[in-house]
C-alpha cells in the first residue's frame, strides 16, 4: 500500500489534503491501481464508449440463442427488466441525488394502467403503440406531482413522502375493485379498476401495429433494445448541460443554486424521467406476466432495485447492467438448494481469497475451518448423537461430504435461531479486531455461518434469506465502498 | 358513504362512537408518540432518518412476547399479571436499547461524515435486514399476548357513553409517564444537557469536551427503548404482534415526528396523539375508513408539508452555508 492507493483525502488520522493537491494528483492516482484489477480498470477507461457498450450488451444479445425459454425468462428477461428499472432509478438517485422510495409505485402504475387500457379484465384492447405513450406520459405526470413535494423537502423528508406514496399505491390497488360498498370514484363511479387483491388479469400481449409479441425471446429482445437505447441516451444526457447540472445538484444543491442552476426544475425533470422509465418498464412487465398483481410492487422489489443501483455504482450507467446481473442472477441460482449451497461456499472462499491480503493467510483460515469443523463434528457426534442425526437433503457428493462436516441436528429450529443471532454478533465483532486475531476468529465464525446456512437460511432461500442478504449488502457496501463497483467516489475536499 | 355522513350531521351526535374513537385514538396516539420520540431524538442529533426504527419497535414487541413465555406464559405466570407486564417492559426496553446502540455503532457511525444519502441507504438496509430476520426466525404468523388472561381486562364507564378499559388507562398513563421522565432527563440532567448541546452543534460540543459518540449512543439507547415500550404496549392493547408490524408503525411514527416538528420532543408527543386521533376518527367517520385510514394519515402529512413544513412546534430550518 506504499504507492498511496486512492484514499479519500479526509480519511481519519491522515493529514488533510488541499484541493489543489488533490486535483493535481488525479493522474497519479489513476495509474496507481496495481495488479489485475488496476489493469482492467485502466483498460476499461481507455476503451471508446461504443466498445464499452458492446462489451456490456454483447453477451445479452447472444444469450437467447444459446439457452431455452425457461432460463431466458428467469435469467435474461427479468435481469433486463431490472436493469431498465435501475437505469431509471439511477437518474433520480444517482444523477440528481433524490432518495425516491416510491419508485416501484410507478412501475406498478405502468403495469396497471396498461392493463386497464388493454386487457380482458377491463374489456378495452388498445394497441401498444397508442397505450405505451399514454402510460409513459401519465407516469411522467404522476412523477411530476410527486416530485413537486421535492421542492420543499430535504432529502429525508422526500424519502418518507415517497415511501408513503408507495404504501398508498399498494392500498389503492388492493381495494380499487369496486368492492368497497361505500366508495365511488369521481366521474367513473363504482367500477372494478384493479381487480383488488387478486390482481388485474388477462393483460394483452404487446401488440404493435397488429404484430403481437408472443414469445419470451421477443419480449427479451424488445426490452434489450429499449435498454440499449436508454443507455445511449443517458450517456449523452450525462455529458450534456443537464447531466452536469444534475451532478452539481447531487453534490451540493445549495452551491448549485448559487451557480444559477435551476434546482427545482432539474429535480422535477429527474423525477419525471425516472417515473416515465418505470412506467414504460411496467407495461413490459404487465404484458409478460399477462397480469398485474399488488404483491409484486412492494418494498422487496424496491430494495432489489436499490441494491442494483448501489452495487453498480450511483450514477454509473454501465454499472447498472452488472448490478442487475448480480442481484437477479444470484438469487435465481439460489432457487435450487443444491446450487444455493454450492454458491454459498464458493462466495465465501472467493471472498476470503480476494479480501485477505497475504493470500496464505486466507488459505490457512480455510484449512483451519475445515479442520475445526471436522473436530467439532467428531466431538459433538460422540457426545450428543442427536447433533449429527439430521441429513442434508439432496446435494450430491458435495452434500454428502458436508454431512460429515456440518452439524445437522434433528429439530434444530430453535437452536439454529440462536445460532443465527450469534452469527450476527460474531460478524459484527469481527469488524472490530484486526490482523491475525481476525484470521483466528474467522475460523469458528465461518463454521457458525455454515451451520446457520444449512440449518436455517437454506429453508427460505428465495424469500427471507434473499432479502436478508440484500439488506446486509446495502449496509456493507455503504460502509466499505459507498460508490459501488463502477461509481466514482465523491471526494470531500477541505 | 355520502348518505352516512349526512345522517351523522342531521341526527343528534352519536356520543358513544365519538368517545370510543377518542379513547382509542389516544391509546394509539400514545404508542405512535413513543415511536416518534425515537425518530425525533435521532434526527435532532444526527440529522438522520432512522428507517430501522420501526423494526426496532417490532423487535421490542417480540422480546416482550418472549419474556412473557419465559415467565411461564399468560395463563400461569410465575408472578402476578402486572408484575409480569413490568418485567416485559423492562426486558424489551433493555434489549432494544442494546439493539439500537449496536445498529448505531455498526451501520451509522462509520458513515458519519459520508454524503447524506449513504446513511439513509444503510438505514434502509438495516430495516430490511431486521424485518426479514424476524420473518426467518419467527415466521409470518401472528403471536398473541393473550392480555385477557394475563391481567384481566376491565372496562369502566363514566355516564352512558364513555367507556375506557384498564389497559387503555394503563397505556396512556405509562406513555405520558415515560415522556415525563424523558423530558426531565433532557431538561435537568448533565447527559440531557450534553444531548441538547450535541444536537445544537456537534462540532462545538465536541470541542467543549463532550464525548459526542457516547451521547449519540445514549440517544439511540433511549429512543430504541421507548420504541420497545411502544411495541409491548401495542401487544398488550391489540393482543397480536407480527413480523411485519414495524413498517407501517414506523411510517406513522415518523409522520408524527414530522407533524409535531422534527427535532422537537414535545412536538413528537403532540404529533403522536394527533396521528392516533386522525386514524381513529378517520376509521370511525370517513368514507372507506378502516381501509383507507393510512391514506388519511398520509394526507395529513402532505398537508402539513404544504402549510408548515417545520411542523407544529418545530422552528424553521435555517440552512447554514
Amino acid at each position: 500500500m506504499s504507492t498511496g492507493a486512492p484514499e479519500p483525502p479526509d480519511a481519519r488520522d491522515r493529514p488533510r489534503v488541499g484541493v489543489d493537491e488533490w486535483v493535481a494528483n488525479v493522474d497519479e492516482r489513476r495509474e496507481t491501481g496495481t495488479g489485475v484489477t488496476g489493469f482492467v480498470a485502466r483498460t476499461w477507461e481507455r476503451l471508446p464508449a461504443v466498445a464499452r457498450l458492446a462489451i456490456l450488451i454483447g453477451p445479452f444479445v447472444v444469450f437467447p440463442f444459446v439457452t431455452n425459454e425457461g432460463n431466458l425468462f428467469r435469467y435474461g428477461l427479468i435481469t433486463v427488466v431490472y436493469a431498465l428499472l435501475a437505469l431509471g432509478l439511477n437518474v433520480v438517485v444517482g444523477f440528481a441525488g433524490l432518495l425516491d422510495l416510491g419508485y416501484v409505485a410507478f412501475f406498478g402504475f405502468g403495469a396497471y394502467l396498461y392493463g386497464i387500457m388493454a386487457s380482458g379484465h377491463s374489456g378495452h384492447h388498445l394497441q401498444a403503440e397508442i397505450a405505451i405513450p399514454i402510460v409513459v406520459v401519465a407516469s411522467a405526470l404522476l412523477g411530476l406531482v410527486l416530485g413537486l413535494t421535492s421542492w420543499r423537502l430535504l432529502g429525508d423528508y422526500l424519502a418518507i413522502v415517497t415511501l408513503f406514496f408507495l404504501q398508498a399505491f399498494v392500498i389503492f390497488v388492493n381495494n380499487a375493485n369496486g368492492g368497497l360498498s361505500d366508495f365511488s370514484y369521481p366521474f367513473v363511479g363504482r367500477v372494478d379498476l384493479t381487480g383488488g387483491a387478486n390482481g388485474l388479469d388477462q393483460i394483452d400481449p404487446l401488440n404493435f401495429f397488429g404484430h403481437q409479441i408472443t414469445t419470451t425471446k421477443g419480449y427479451y429482445l424488445y426490452t434489450l433494445a429499449a435498454l440499449t437505447i436508454l443507455m445511449i441516451m443517458l450517456f449523452f444526457v450525462n455529458k450534456s448541460r443537464t447531466g452536469r447540472s444534475w451532478r452539481a445538484l447531487r453534490e451540493d444543491p445549495l452551491a448549485a443554486e448559487v451557480m444559477t442552476v435551476p434546482v427545482n426544475r432539474l429535480k422535477l425533470l429527474a423525477f419525471m424521467f425516472g417515473a416515465a422509465t418505470a412506467g414504460f418498464t411496467g407495461t413490459i412487465f404487465g404484458a409478460v406476466q399477462s397480469g398485474a398483481f399488488p404483491g409484486d410492487y412492494d418494498v422487496g422489489l424496491l430494495i432489489t432495485i436499490y441494491a442494483i443501483v448501489i452495487l453498480g455504482g450511483l450514477g454509473s450507467i454501465g454499472g447498472v447492467v452488472i448490478g442487475a446481473l448480480v442481484v437477479n442472477g444470484v438469487p435465481e441460482l439460489l432457487r435450487s438448494s443444491t446450487n444455493a449451497r454450492f454458491l454459498f461456499y464458493a462466495v465465501i472462499v472467493v471472498a476470503l481469497l480476494v479480501a485477505m491480503k497475504p493470500w496464505y493467510r486466507a488459505v490457512l483460515v480455510l484449512l483451519g475451518t475445515i479442520a475445526f469443523g471436522a473436530v467439532v463434528h467428531a466431538i459433538a457426534g460422540a457426545a450428543w448423537s442427536r447433533s449429527t442425526a439430521g441429513h442434508i437433503e439432496g446435494g450430491g457428493t458435495f452434500g454428502r461430504a458436508l454431512d460429515h462436516w456440518v452439524l445437522i441436528p434433528t429439530h434444530a429450529s430453535r437452536l439454529a435461531g440462536w445460532a443465527y443471532f450469534a452469527l450476527i454478533v460474531a460478524a459484527l465483532l469481527l469488524t472490530l479486531v484486526r490482523g491475525w486475531w481476525r484470521a483466528i476468529a474467522l475460523i469458528p465464525a465461518l463454521y457458525l455461518a455454515a451451520f446457520v446456512w444449512e440449518n436455517k437460511l437454506v429453508e427460505q432461500v428465495s424469500g427471507a434469506t434473499r432479502l436478508i442478504m440484500l439488506g446486509a449488502l446495502l449496509v456493507v457496501i455503504m460502509n466499505v465502498r459507498p460508490s459501488g463497483i463502477f461509481g466514482t467516489s465523491r471526494v470531500e475536499v477541505v | 358513504m355520502g348518505r352516512t355522513l349526512l345522517c351523522d350531521v342531521l341526527h343528534p351526535v352519536n356520543w358513544s362512537l365519538f368517545w370510543g374513537e377518542l379513547v382509542s385514538g389516544l391509546t394509539l396516539g400514545s404508542i405512535y408518540a413513543l415511536i416518534a420520540l425515537g425518530y425525533t431524538m435521532v434526527y435532532g442529533i444526527l440529522k438522520l432518518l432512522n428507517f430501522a426504527h420501526g423494526d426496532v419497535y417490532m423487535v421490542g414487541a417480540f422480546i416482550g412476547f418472549f419474556a412473557l413465555q419465559w415467565l411461564g406464559g399468560p395463563l400461569d405466570t410465575v408472578v402476578t399479571g402486572w408484575v409480569a407486564v413490568a418485567v416485559m417492559f423492562l426486558v424489551a426496553m433493555l434489549g432494544c436499547g442494546a439493539l439500537g446502540v449496536g445498529i448505531e455503532i455498526f451501520a451509522y457511525r462509520p458513515l458519519r461524515n459520508a454524503p447524506r444519502i449513504a446513511p439513509l441507504i444503510s438505514a434502509l438496509g438495516v430495516s430490511i435486514f431486521l424485518q426479514n430476520s424476524a420473518l426467518l426466525l419467527w415466521g409470518p404468523d401472528f403471536r398473541s399476548y393473550d392480555t385477557f388472561n394475563l391481567v384481566g381486562v376491565k372496562s369502566y364507564s363514566i355516564g352512558q357513553n364513555f367507556f375506557i378499559s384498564n389497559l387503555q388507562i394503563f397505556t396512556i398513563a405509562t406513555s405520558i409517564a415515560l415522556m415525563g421522565v424523558l423530558t426531565l432527563l433532557i431538561a435537568r440532567t448533565r447527559t440531557g444537557k450534553a444531548m441538547r448541546a450535541t444536537s445544537f452543534d456537534r462540532e462545538a460540543a465536541e470541542m467543549m469536551g463532550i464525548s459526542v459518540d457516547r451521547v449519540i449512543s445514549f440517544t439511540f439507547f433511549v429512543g430504541s427503548a421507548l420504541a420497545a415500550a411502544g411495541g409491548v404496549m401495542f401487544g398488550l392493547v391489540f393482543g397480536q404482534i407480527f413480523s411485519l408490524m414495524g413498517f407501517t408503525a414506523g411510517l406513522k411514527g415518523f409522520t408524527a415526528a414530522v407533524v409535531g416538528g422534527i427535532g422537537s420532543i414535545p412536538g413528537a408527543m403532540l404529533g403522536g396523539f394527533l396521528i392516533g386521533l386522525t386514524e381513529a376518527f378517520a376509521t370511525g367517520y370517513l368514507p372507506g375508513g378502516s381501509t383507507y385510514a393510512n391514506l388519511y394519515v398520509f394526507a395529513l402529512l402532505i398537508a402539513m408539508f404544504l402549510v408548515r413544513p417545520s411542523g407544529l412546534l418545530g422552528s424553521p430550518v435555517i440552512q447554514k452555508v
